[in-house]
């Protein structure tokens, strides 16, 4: 093989096929996917459908902590996570540029395998496409993913109630931060790694033991923590209130954002999540939390309340007070 | 984090703003003439912990918001050249211009890219020498000298295909212009820290001399903040004006004398249009004939047209702290930071991107409105 992709790699021919067969089969090895099907066809499942899509078209393709490939893995298996659904199987859609190195795919999909086998979700069907040089950006990939909701879970804002507590399952803007340093090649001194994991597992531990006092759960990737809770205030018409001082960071996650001039609350995370629950049963989720690596750093940052009706209100380290709106526009490092 | 956290504590916090209850007693308006500053303010919410009588009016020192339309627009007509890469500050390229933004430019195909430092500006000129690579130079005294130093670095690598756009300004001009105006009442200004490391403490001298305003150089944090109000409030009361460094551990008084001499060396001052408040003598800076070489300005014979503000934009009065942003019609209507009409929506240190951001709490919303009112 060539050690770049090339157009024939995506024309459906046998240049294809060889990729299929020796790099894609090599690592994701289920057996419904080794099938070749049209389609995949799966064991009835048991529980109602949840059913989610996501695309990646992050830049850098490979960033401290990760790479596109487990993003693509971990991100849609959380968006299941969220409603409480537990994931059965992954759709890949892979568009690749003209010109990319095999040696990245090969790393790409390397990593797809491990992230689908550490988090116990096949991908069981797939497809490729090659584009000509600069009508892409090496690789962009697209994941679909199926899980089954439990019977008596009920995981929506609809259910959020004023005295509500909030819940946050670890540091913030982790994965945000990486991705913008790397981007501007800014070297920052210390251990910045995006936060890329599956969430399912917590979900799960909570759920089995809690799952009546989980009232919502959302993952605040893109638009960050802030965006997330002002989506939750307008759609509950409540006031979600959090206190600075008891949003976990990391050091240097703080240091980086304070060079560049960013706000955290608006950075993206991937694999942290926001739970909002029952008042009486918060202490009992959190210590749930924290038993599992994903969860080891989980706050409750806040809680819910009537005092603006609709928004966010943050109480800062220095003992003020300030709305939180949602994210406008791409955040923008300053000028001075 | 060191040199951080102690600024942000929140006892000495509320100690200070405890202290700021007890001493004022007498109403106070303190300009604060940087965006970092009037961010720095709403993030940490300290606007609505200070005494009712102090009246907080931002001023018009965020580099991206007071350059003209014109120079905009002259930035946007550069990006449109198939032979130009464009690199910028991020703040500046979402700013409209009459004719679009820098991008609106590159969504149609200009190549306008976001650079962290001017260096790497230089560095985009060595691996693309076909193309002539222009770095937008916008800032005050606080970005002008690495840009020196980046053309000094030009010069000596011999790249004949890095430019500038010179568009620096500098802080003092301005802020005499600002003060010759009867419809401004300021007692005091909150100075920013950033521009005195370079400039220097004294830089503001003549504010004290000639207008008896009262001066404190500021960091950025609540602390930094609260004890230059408070250095603030005392000086009003006791009818005592002078310029006092709040923020020792990072200025001095003559400032960085090394970076000013390479600022010198490369650039000389020229009458400069800043928006809302006009041509101002002396108040930007240019490129000295030696340096030319380097102005894209020169190179292509770009001269900025006449410039128009978009039609019922306040950004000049904002700028000038005579418009609190709420008081302009199109404020969260038609001009939000997703949607920017005016140059102070879409900065990060724009005061209107502060206020829509942070502003929802405020109780005292209509400062500017109080402070018309009190010259009529």
């Amino acid at each position: 093989m060539s050690s770049y992709i090339t157009l024939d790699h995506g024309s459906g021919g046998l240049t294809g096929q060889i990729l299929i067969q020796e790099l894609f089969f090599r690592y994701l090895p289920d057996p419904v996917l080794h099938q070749l099907e049209d389609a995949a066809v799966l064991p009835e499942p048991c529980g109602r459908i949840a059913f989610s899509t996501d695309s990646y078209v992050v830049d850098p393709i490979f960033f401290p902590g990760g790479n596109i490939g487990e993003l693509a893995v971990n991100g849609t298996i959380n968006d299941l996570a969220m409603q409480g659904a537990r994931p059965l199987a992954l759709s890949l859609g892979l568009i690749l540029e003209e010109g990319l190195r095999l040696d990245d795919l090969e790393n790409i999909i390397e990593s797809i395998g491990a992230a689908c086998e550490y988090a116990g979700v096949p991908v069981v069907t797939g497809d490729t496409k090659v584009v000509p040089r600069g009508k892409g950006d090496k690789i962009f990939i697209n994941t679909s993913g199926i899980g089954v909701v439990g019977k008596d879970i009920e995981i929506t804002t609809g259910r959020v109630r004023e005295g509500d507590i909030l819940l946050l399952s670890g540091t913030l803007a982790d994965h945000g931060v990486t991705i913008l340093t790397s981007r501007a090649g800014l070297e920052v001194a210390g251990n910045l790694q995006s936060d890329t994991r599956p969430l399912h597992f917590l979900v799960e531990k909570v759920l089995e033991q809690e799952g009546g006092a989980v009232h919502t759960m959302r993952d605040p990737t893109r638009g960050g923590l802030g965006t997330t809770l002002a989506e939750i205030a307008r759609a509950t018409n409540l006031c979600m209130e959090i206190e600075e001082e008891d949003i976990p960071m990391h050091g240097e996650v703080r240091a980086a954002c304070e060079l560049m001039g960013l706000d955290p609350l608006y950075l993206a995370n991937e694999g942290k999540c926001i739970v909002v629950a029952a008042p009486a049963r918060a202490e009992k989720i959190l210590r749930i939390m924290r038993s599992v690596p994903e969860g080891a750093e989980s706050r409750i940052i806040g809680r819910v309340s009537k005092k603006y009706p609709g928004r966010v209100v943050l109480t800062t380290v220095a003992g003020g007070a300030r709305l939180v709106e949602p994210l406008s526009g791409e955040p923008l490092p300053r000028i001075c | 984090m060191k040199y951080v956290d102690e600024y942000r504590n929140r006892n000495l916090v509320l100690a200070l703003i405890k202290k700021l209850h007890a001493r004022t007693t007498m109403p106070v308006s303190i300009m604060e003439v940087c965006g970092t500053h009037t961010m720095s303010i709403f993030r940490h919410g300290i606007r609505n912990m200070l005494p009712g009588q102090i009246q907080l009016i931002s001023g018009p020192g965020c580099p991206v918001c007071v350059t003209p339309s014109s120079v905009i627009d002259a930035f946007v007509e550069l990006a449109g050249r198939s032979d130009v890469i464009i690199t910028t500050f991020g703040d500046m390229i979402r700013v409209p211009g009459s004719n679009g933004s820098l991008a609106d430019a590159r969504a149609e195909g200009a190549d306008v890219r976001i650079v962290y430092s001017p260096m790497d500006a230089l560095t985009i000129a060595a691996k693309e020498p076909e193309q002539m690579v222009v770095f937008l130079s916008v800032g005050f005294e606080t970005t002008t000298p690495t840009i020196g130093a980046t053309i000094l670095a030009a010069e000596q690598q011999g790249r004949d295909n890095f430019f500038i756009f010179p568009a620096n300004k500098v802080m003092p001009p301005p802020l005499d212009t600002l003060m010759q105006d009867p419809r401004l009442k300021v007692d005091g200004l909150l100075c920013p820290g950033h521009v005195s490391i370079i400039a220097g403490a004294d830089s503001f001298r003549f504010l004290v001399d000639r207008y008896r305003l009262a001066c404190a150089v500021a960091g950025f944090d609540p602390v930094d903040i609260l004890l230059a109000i408070l250095a603030l409030v005392g000086q009003v009361q006791a009818g005592k004006p002078r310029v006092e460094n709040c923020y020792g551990r990072a200025v001095t008084r003559q400032g960085n004398t090394r970076a000013q001499s390479l600022v010198n060396r490369i650039f000389t001052p020229v009458d400069s249009e800043w928006r809302g408040l006009g041509t101002i003598p002396a108040s930007g800076l240019a490129l000295r004939p030696e340096y030319s070489a380097f102005d894209i300005t020169k190179k292509l014979d770009i001269r900025a047209a006449p410039s128009s503000e978009p039609r019922g934009c306040r950004c000049g009065e904002v700028l000038k702290g005579i418009c609190m942003p709420k008081q302009c019609p199109l404020f969260g209507s038609r001009c939000t930071p997703a949607n920017p009409v005016g140059p102070c929506m879409v900065s990060s240190e724009g005061t209107c991107a502060a206020w829509h951001h942070y502003g929802g709490l405020e109780k005292k919303q209509i400062e500017g409105g109080k402070n018309e009112e009190r010259q009529k």
